[in-house]
């Protein structure tokens, strides 16, 4: 056995983070064993995703590649390292242990630095979870106590503080921003760029003082709050809070009292192998100086991670060039630069569109031949972005105009992409890996990626920041293109439509029948495709008893039972308890039908329970006991609302905020008998703890001491997806609303089997489309999409307790039609662990298992 | 009125012509079941003078479940799917259309004055 090498990784952030995933990935065979210390409490979490945080208490958690082993990599949270020797090989941590480690990797990230100015003890930064949490609630704080919109002053023009002051603004401050240069993120941007953006950021209702810095924070006299800040040219702001967000300070203290090299303006000095001057100590991400200087973004140090990586395991990979392009990440502003953005490369010509009137500008910096894109720079529209920077240092297909979209040009229709071309810079993804992935090279099982979803997944593109999912997505469709695989939107050889278009023929033209249907739309007699498919269009659309009008025969395995099919031919019943409520009455009635028919009875994962093992004929008697009782069925077996999951919320729980349980009633009571392209789930968690697991699901409402955060297109199964929010703090009766827009919508548009974390993924514009049709009423569909759910509100009636009342619609559960009082005798059972189940095939070959027959069933032990 | 369809595909000289129910027990496109001789034996009436007789199994899992499929069409054979795992079946002919290697059970039928029949081997 060859023994374990220990690996030190200081710093929990993304850098850290990356670093451990990159050596569980690259290590199957257990070489390295992982010891992260993080000083924060917090598992490592998404820093560039901060503003979002701002909105509301997202969970920004980074997702592991891999998943982690206790026993291989392990995080002590909230412990500081306090000193390194490099000559021992040891660490000390601020909770008194030493740590031996063979090699230590520094990702102690960086701080933000704070003037030494009067009153500087009152400032706060923006760089943590904490910080934003802090601002978060001191901004609501102060609203409270002070009786109106509290005063922001943020000092600091470039990413971070353009995200703080519109954070802030967005929670309800009077933000200003003071900014020492003569406009905004003039680090990055040209005056042209500068000055469009600040047309933008003033449109916002920020106030801008460009040219100036604070000198002093004035105070109330006993100095316990901020009044006011004072400029370097005299100004006065009325101020309620301040903050600081003027750039980065490695974080190399540790490293300095090691004697390690540090660069000329601070960090630890890597070479193109991420060491530092000590061979076994490497650093990446913003503490690590690399050429003369640190950088404060992702995609730089993902990339030294990966390479750390590769070396620890014994490789040779090397980190060359820094990638500084960079995104604006603040609702409604759009800007990016990258490459050689600012033009100062010799000769370089600069092709520009501005409006200031729109505050849109653009611009390409291009060779002097205007041949090689060497970078550009984009405000107010950056839809060009994402398909130029992977051209960085490319030829260009056309003339640089044609890329700029505000003056008209709609991208050359001739480029295609150099295989070499970076697409995902977070992930150091070229296109030659997307497109191989596509037609199944270097996939799990030479599988091909032919929707998005699984090709994020296999390839991590646009994985991260998700700037690059356009691209990736343009790239998906053209391979499919080009191998003649496009993807035909024909349902099936039936029907040349797709489900969207089936959707709207029958919406327009009002059909109610399958054969009315395919005649006029398709040919044949259907399938096993198109049937149930229509018959989910219909019943979304008209809410008439499935079974009913000929329709019957058009419902899928468990819709045309109304219950479960179960690999035995017998079948499982779960009858509705809406959030998870239920009372010991009912839980008795379930308890005794359970046992008079035989039935297994198990929980399910959705807060029901499932019985199994019942005959075709025996349903409509157990649903008589039920219906009788007060149940209604749980539609377990529909493509449809499945349940609404809840914690206990405010009413029981010390932590919850709002009344988890009555908002999961009323919204399962809601959508209950909504049929979909998919099934769905919902959730509602009562405080951010999530106890529902509300983000695992189609829609998760998630409770705020203001009202509810609206999660949408989570799933588990297969393809698990966490829910992204779409909008927070809403009040129930907005809530209600939104998820009505919400959910007829994607009943609109989705795809056959398609769930709704796919559908948002596929749909042009994704998220932020979906965001501006339900809260915006982009298209102007929100009446209709209301109208539509309170149709199907108000025309809701349970499945079973319609079959119930009339005898007719009994005679769809007879197992045989000339036998009617015979048991199926395939139906055998096994007795196991105090139950019952069905006998294995070997079991069944050997004779085993007794035969159900009546409603009693006797089980003999061994029989 | 006597009606016969469903060309048979196992030697019909052979075999007896067994009653399984009355024919307005069939409703078009719903697949019944019927048990004779102690077989499973799946009923499925296409139109009122297009009626197929199949085995109940479903040979991918053994399950007696087949009558509960959907039914449809593949080109011009009329076809239908075992509600398990989908896998598509010749109504005529009982071979497997998705999967070759399965066949489902296939018997001669008629309805005749209003009973349907079935070619028990």
């Amino acid at each position: 056995m060859t023994t374990t090498r220990e690996v030190l990784i200081i710093g929990g952030g993304p850098a850290g983070h990356r670093a451990a995933d990159a050596l569980r990935a690259r290590d199957p065979e257990l070489a390295t064993r992982i010891t992260v210390i993080s000083e924060e409490i917090h598992a490592p979490y998404d820093r560039v995703a901060l503003s979002q945080r701002m909105e509301s208490s997202v969970d920004l958690s980074l997702t592991a590649q891999t998943e982690w082993h206790p026993d291989h990599v392990s995080v002590l949270s909230g412990v500081a390292a306090t000193s390194i020797d490099p000559i021992g090989h040891t660490v000390e941590t601020s909770d008194d242990r030493r740590l031996p480690f063979d090699q230590l990797v520094m990702a102690t990230g960086s701080s933000a630095p704070v003037p030494d100015i009067p009153g500087a003890e009152h400032i706060r930064v923006y760089r943590t979870i904490d910080d934003v949490d802090w601002l978060r609630d001191e901004v609501a704080r102060l609203s409270v106590s002070l009786g109106r919109a509290p005063r922001a002053v943020v000092a600091g023009g470039g990413l971070l503080g353009l995200e703080a002051a519109g954070g802030l603004a967005a929670r309800g401050a009077e933000s200003s921003l003071v900014h020492s240069g003569p406009w905004l993120m003039s680090a990055q941007l040209d005056q042209g760029a500068g000055q469009a953006l600040g047309r933008v950021i003033a449109g916002k209702g920020i106030a801008l003082h460009l040219g100036t810095r604070p000198r002093d924070i004035q105070l109330t006299d006993d100095g316990s709050a901020v009044t006011a800040v004072r400029l370097a040219n005299g100004q006065v702001l009325p101020a309620d809070l301040v903050v600081f967000a003027i750039g980065i300070t490695p974080r190399d203290e540790l490293a300095a009292a090691a004697g390690l090299e540090l660069g000329p303006r601070g960090g630890i000095v890597i070479g193109t192998d991420c060491r530092t001057s000590s061979p076994d100590i490497f650093a990446i991400g913003e503490v690590a100086s690399f050429e003369g200087r640190c950088t404060g973004l992702v995609a730089p140090a993902n990339a030294m991670a990966e390479v750390v990586a590769d070396r620890l395991l014994g490789g040779f990979a090397e980190f060359t060039t820094v990638d500084d392009a960079t995104k604006l990440k603040l609702a409604g502003v759009d800007v990016a630069s990258f490459g050689d953005a600012l033009g100062t490369t010799e000769g370089a010509l600069e092709v520009v569109y501005a409006d200031p009137v729109r505050g849109v500008y653009q611009k390409l910096v291009v060779t002097d031949d205007a041949k090689t894109l060497l970078g550009g720079m984009f405000v107010g529209d950056a839809s060009p972005y994402a398909m130029l920077r992977p051209m960085l240092g490319a030829a260009l297909g056309d003339e640089p105009g044609a890329y700029l979209s505000a003056a008209g040009g709609d991208g050359p229709a001739s480029s295609e992409l150099p295989d070499s071309a970076l697409v995902c810079s977070c992930n150091n993804i070229e296109a030659h890996t997307i497109r191989d992935a596509v037609n199944g090279i270097g996939t799990p099982d030479g599988e091909a990626c032919t929707e998005l979803g699984p090709l994020k997944a296999c390839t991590r593109a646009g994985a991260q920041c998700g700037s690059c999912v356009p691209l990736v997505k343009k790239i998906l469709e053209t391979e499919l293109v080009k191998s003649g695989q496009t993807v035909s939107k024909a349902l099936c050889e039936h029907f040349p439509l797709s489900r969207q278009e089936l959707y709207e023929t029958v919406r327009v033209t009002g059909l109610t029948s399958f054969d009315e249907i395919i005649s006029t739309y398709g040919t044949g007699r259907g399938c096993d495709i198109c049937k149930p498919t229509i018959a989910s269009v219909i019943a979304s659309q008209h809410q008439g008893y499935i079974l009913g009008e000929g329709r019957a025969g058009l419902q899928d395995t468990n819709d045309r039972a109304l219950a479960n099919l179960q690999r035995d031919g017998s079948y499982s019943v779960v009858p509705r308890m809406p959030g998870g409520e239920v009372t010991p009455q009912k839980l008795a009635v379930i308890a005794q039908v359970a046992i008079d028919f035989g039935l297994y009875t198990k929980i399910t994962g959705g807060q029901r329970i499932d019985m199994f093992g019942a005959s075709l004929d025996q349903l409509p008697e157990i649903w008589k006991r039920l219906v009788d009782a007060g149940f209604e069925s749980g539609q377990a077996y529909g493509k449809a609302l499945r349940n609404v999951k809840s914690c206990v919320g405010s009413t029981w729980c010390r932590f919850g905020v709002q009344d988890a349980v009555a908002m999961a009633v009323r919204l399962e009571l809601r959508y209950r008998g909504l049929r979909a392209p998919h099934k769905f789930k919902f959730g509602v968690s009562g405080c951010a703890r999530e106890c529902a697991e509300a983000r695992g699901k189609d829609v998760g409402v998630i409770a705020t001491d203001k009202g509810w955060n609206m999660y949408v297109g989570g799933n588990g199964g297969y393809q698990p997806a966490h829910g992204h929010l779409l909008v927070g703090d809403l009040d129930d009766e907005t809530l209600i609303t939104y998820i009505d827009r919400y959910m007829m919508y994607y009943i609109r548009t989705g795809d056959r089997l398609q769930r709704t974390a796919r559908w948002m993924e596929e749909m042009e514009g994704g998220l932020e489309h979906v965001y501006d049709v339900v809260v915006n009423d982009s298209l102007g569909l929100a009446d209709e999409l209301e109208s539509a759910m309170a149709k199907h509100v108000e025309n809701y009636e349970d499945e079973w307790a319609a079959t119930l009342r009339d005898p007719e619609r009994l005679r769809r559960f007879r197992t045989f039609v000339n036998a009617p009082e015979e048991a199926d005798p395939s139906h055998l059972r096994v007795p196991e662990r105090d139950q019952v189940r069905p006998p294995t095939d070997e079991e069944r070959a050997a004779g085993k298992g007794v035969l159900l027959s009546g409603s009693r069933i006797p089980v003999r032990e061994g029989a | 009125m006597t009606m016969t369809t469903s060309a048979p595909v196992t030697d019909a000289t052979t075999g007896t012509w067994t009653v399984a129910c009355a024919g307005a027990e069939l409703e078009p496109l719903w697949g019944e079941t019927v048990l004779l001789a102690g077989r499973q034996i799946a009923l499925i009436k296409l139109s009122d003078d297009e009626l197929y007789a199949v085995g109940n199994q479903d040979p991918h899992t053994g399950a007696f479940v087949m009558a509960r499929g959907i039914v449809g069409s593949r080109g011009d054979i009329p076809t239908i799917a075992s509600p398990l795992h989908k896998e598509v079946y010749d109504l005529r002919t009982g071979a497997g259309l998705s999967n070759p290697a399965l066949r489902i059970d296939s018997y001669p039928s008629r309805i005749v004055d209003g009973v349907v029949e079935v070619q028990l081997p």
